[in-house]
């Protein structure tokens, strides 16, 4: 016991309950972490992540295998609408010839409330690796105003 | 199939604890379709946030591994967040059935496309049935 380091066990605790609560989740679903599942997940789709610096807003979208001709982004006020259509695969595939089917598809929509306004002429997006990223430059009103202090 | 979720140590690192016998990344495993064609076995996996660069798949002997690390470009600060991407890994068992020779992939749009075409003598065969 000449070295005991109360941090290293609390970190290896730490990582044992975090274990605990793996093993879990994955007797439910395995990959109850992240659901990307159109219909089949309880939670919205696709699901986001807002990022924001002081010009721009944006907005990453988890959506894999969605057809880019099918997605559809709208601004309206401070909302963005997204949509879109997931397809299964790429023809007709019989489900008797499925050996395990746990992707699912459909089509989706959602509408996020966005936190200040944006200049909606200005918005870009682009779809890489299954992640839809929105550009969303701030109104100029709505852009964080640098105010000076005078000494007197 | 037999399959594993998560990757076991390489044999030349050496356990720095008792618990730590795994890889400190955490992983999930990808959500995928199987399904069987005439002449392939296709595989379907959801990788979203892996570039092509950062996908390792392979055929080790009758192992094939599906081996993603994740990457997104980081804009500005956090503001809200719904969900954390993960690496991927997931193995499944092949059988003989397979010829491991000209299995090819694609990645599109976040989706691994794999085909695993049947050996020759796995095909089905139509037999011919004469009337005399």
């Amino acid at each position: 016991m000449a070295n005991w380091d109360p941090f290293e066990g609390m970190d290896v605790l730490r990582r044992e309950i975090d274990r605990a609560f793996e093993d879990f989740a994955s007797d439910t679903e395995p990959f109850s972490r992240v659901a990307f599942l159109p219909g089949r997940s309880p939670r919205r789709y696709p699901l986001i992540n807002l990022q924001e610096d002081g010009d721009n807003l944006y907005v990453e979208a988890l959506a894999p295998g969605v057809d880019p001709d099918s997605l559809n982004l709208n601004v309206v006020g401070n909302n963005l609408m997204i949509s879109g259509e997931k397809q299964r695969t790429p023809q007709q595939i019989a489900p008797e010839a499925f050996h395990r089917s746990e992707r699912a598809s459909g089509k989706f929509v959602r509408t996020i409330g966005l936190p200040v306004e944006v200049d909606e002429a200005s918005v870009k997006a682009e779809y890489k690796n299954g992640l839809l990223v929105v550009s969303l430059p701030k109104a100029e009103k709505a852009k964080p105003k640098q105010i000076s202090v005078k000494v007197s | 199939m037999a399959e594993r979720t998560v990757p076991t140590r390489s044999q030349g690192e050496i356990p720095k604890s008792r618990e730590d016998t795994r890889s400190q990344q955490r992983y999930i495993a990808p959500p995928v379709d199987i399904y069987e064609t005439p002449e392939a076995l296709v595989v379907l996996a959801d990788l979203p946030g892996v570039s092509k660069e950062d996908l390792d798949v392979r055929v080790d002997k009758n192992l094939l591994t599906i081996h993603g690390t994740v990457s997104h470009g980081v804009h500005g600060d956090l503001a809200y967040r719904e969900y954390e991407l993960i690496n991927y890994f997931r193995q499944f068992e092949l059988t003989n059935n397979v010829d491991q020779s000209r299995i090819s992939a694609e990645l599109r749009h976040g989706v691994l496309t794999l085909s695993l075409p049947k050996a020759e003598e796995a095909k089905p065969k139509r037999i011919e049935v004469r009337v005399s």
